[in-house]
C-alpha cells in the first residue's frame, strides 16, 4: 500500500468482473493464503440458474474459506463470498448480505454497479473495489460511487484484460485510484491492512 | 438519492396514513426501490414525495406497487419444480383434499405452474390454490391468467426441465401477443390481498410456497412470517422458500426438517 494513502482499516474488498475475469481470479486466488482481516466479495456476471459451479471452482483454487451466500448471510473477515446467480447482492448495516431479484441492471443480475453502490453506502472509506475484464459498462457507475464515498478504486490495466471494454469504460468515465495488471493486483490485495 | 432519515420518515408516514408497514423490510433493498421510484416519478425534493403520499391515496397504491419487487416467472428454478413433482406431490396425493398457499404470489406465474403440476399428477380436481399478495394490482393480473406470449418460449423450456412431458402450448390459447391460461386452472384458485406483516393465519395448508419474498424482510420480520407459516401448516405439511432463502437463523428452525438440497422443509412438530 502506498505510504499515506490508507490509514483506515479495510473491511471489505469487492471484486467485479464479467467476460475474461474468471481467469484473472484463478490466477489471483491460489496466491492468497489468508485475507488480512477483511472479507472478499466477488460479483461476476454468470449464467442464470447455474448451480454452485463457480463456487466449487473457486473453492478448488484457494485456501481461504468460501462461504455459501444465502439471504442474510453474515459477512465475516477472512472469508470469500460469491454473489449467487440471478440475484442482486446488497449490503446491510448489520454486516449481513441481502439478496434481491428486482429488474436486471446493465442487462445483469447480479449487477456490479448495484453491489458496488450498496457496499459503498455501508463501508464507505473501509471499502476497496476492484473492476476486472468484461464486455459491458457495468461497474463504472459503481466505482464512481465507491470513490465518492471515500473508498479505494482499482481497475485492471486494459492491456492485461482479456476483454478490455469494462476497464476501458471505467477509466474513460472516472478516475480510479489505481490501474493495475494482474500481478500488481495480487500485490495490492496482499498488502491490504499490513 | 434519499437519506436514511428520509426513508424512515416515509416509512412512518405510509404506516400512519395507510397502515402499510414497511418498517421490517430490509433497508438495502427498500432504499434502492424508493430511490428508483423517486427517479421514475421525477421528484427533486423529498418533501414533494411526502406531500403526495399524504394527500393522494392513489399514489400510495402506486408506491406499494413500485416498491415491492414483482419479478417472477413460470417454473422459476425448474429443478425446484422437478422436486415438487417427483417428491412432494406423490405424498400430497394421499390426502382427500389438498390446500396450497402461495404467499406473495405477485402476478401469479408460479401459481399457474403449480396448477399445471397438479393437473399432470391428476390432483387438480381435489386441490385449492390460495394466492395472496400485499399488492392489489398484481393480483388483478394473476386472476386473469394472461401472460405475455413472448415469455412462453422460456417458460416452455423451464417446464420441460421440470420434468414436463406435454406440449406446453396445450395449456394456453395465444391471441394478440398474449397467452391465456385455461379456466380449468383459474377455477381452482382463490386470490386475495394479504399482508404478511400484519395479517394472520386464515387456513391450514399442506404446502406453503413463499419464494423470494422473505429476502425483502429483515431478520425479525422473516421470523414473524415464518411463525405465521408454522401456524398455518398442517402437521407434516411442507414449506417451500426461494433457492437462497433459509430458516436457519429463525426460531421455528427446530420444528422443521429440511428435505434435501432444495429449500423445502417438512413440519415435524
Amino acid at each position: 500500500m502506498e505510504e499515506g494513502k490508507i490509514n483506515v482499516k479495510c473491511q471489505v474488498v469487492i471484486i467485479g468482473g464479467s467476460a475474461g475475469s474468471l481467469e484473472v481470479l484463478l490466477q489471483l486466488l491460489p496466491n492468497l493464503n489468508t485475507l488480512n482481516s477483511f472479507a472478499l466479495v466477488i460479483v461476476l456476471h454468470r449464467k442464470s440458474g447455474e448451480d454452485n459451479l463457480l463456487e466449487n471452482l473457486i473453492r478448488l483454487k484457494t485456501k481461504v474459506p468460501v462461504q455459501d451466500v444465502d439471504d442474510k448471510t453474515p459477512l465475516e473477515p477472512g472469508n470469500i463470498y460469491i454473489a449467487p446467480s440471478d440475484y442482486h447482492l446488497l449490503f446491510e448495516k448489520d454486516h449481513t448480505l441481502s439478496l434481491d431479484t428486482s429488474e436486471k441492471v446493465n442487462y445483469s443480475r447480479p449487477s456490479i454497479d448495484v453491489a458496488f453502490e450498496s457496499a459503498a453506502e455501508i463501508y464507505e472509506r473501509t471499502l476497496v473495489a476492484i473492476l476486472l475484464s468484461g464486455a459491458n459498462a457495468d461497474g463504472t457507475k459503481g466505482l464512481e460511487i465507491v470513490k465518492k464515498s471515500g473508498g479505494i478504486t482499482v481497475v485492471q490495466k486494459p492491456a492485461s484484460a482479456e476483454v478490455p471494454f469494462m476497464p476501458v469504460n471505467a477509466i474513460a468515465n472516472m478516475q480510479p485510484d489505481y490501474v493495475l495488471d494482474i500481478n500488481e493486483i495480487l500485490k495490492f490485495v496482499t498488502n491490504i491492512n499490513l | 438519492m434519499i437519506s436514511d432519515r428520509e426513508l424512515e420518515v416515509l416509512i412512518n408516514e405510509v404506516f400512519e396514513y395507510y397502515g402499510y408497514d414497511f418498517s421490517g423490510y430490509s433497508r438495502a433493498s427498500l432504499k434502492r426501490r424508493v430511490d428508483r421510484l423517486y427517479q421514475i416519478d421525477g421528484f427533486t425534493y423529498f418533501s414533494d414525495l411526502l406531500s403526495k403520499v399524504r394527500s393522494e391515496p392513489g399514489y400510495v397504491k402506486h408506491l406499494v406497487e413500485e416498491v415491492t419487487v414483482n419479478v417472477t416467472e413460470m417454473f422459476r428454478d425448474p429443478l425446484f419444480y422437478k422436486v415438487v413433482r417427483e417428491e412432494i406431490l406423490p405424498v400430497l396425493a394421499t390426502k382427500p383434499f389438498i390446500r396450497i398457499w402461495h404467499a406473495g404470489c405477485s402476478t401469479g406465474e408460479e401459481v399457474y405452474s403449480m396448477a399445471i403440476l397438479l393437473k399432470e399428477a391428476n390432483l387438480l380436481h381435489k386441490s385449492l390454490l390460495y394466492a395472496t399478495d400485499i399488492n392489489a394490482i398484481v393480483l388483478d393480473t394473476a386472476k386473469k391468467g394472461v401472460f405475455p406470449l413472448r415469455m412462453m418460449k422460456q417458460y416452455s423450456e423451464n417446464y420441460m426441465i421440470s420434468g414436463g412431458k406435454n406440449d406446453f402450448s396445450d395449456y394456453y390459447t395465444a391471441n394478440y401477443g398474449l397467452a391465456k391460461f385455461s379456466d380449468e386452472f383459474t377455477g381452482k384458485m382463490v386470490f386475495s390481498q394479504h399482508n404478511l406483516v400484519s395479517d394472520g393465519s386464515f387456513n391450514e395448508f399442506d404446502l406453503i410456497m413463499c419464494r423470494n419474498v422473505l429476502i425483502y424482510f429483515d431478520k425479525n420480520l422473516q421470523d414473524r412470517a415464518l411463525q405465521l407459516f408454522d401456524n398455518s401448516l398442517a402437521f407434516l405439511g411442507y414449506l417451500a422458500l426461494g433457492t437462497k432463502e433459509t430458516i436457519k437463523f429463525s426460531t421455528v428452525q427446530d420444528r422443521f426438517q429440511q428435505l434435501n438440497r432444495e429449500k423445502i422443509w417438512k413440519k415435524v412438530k
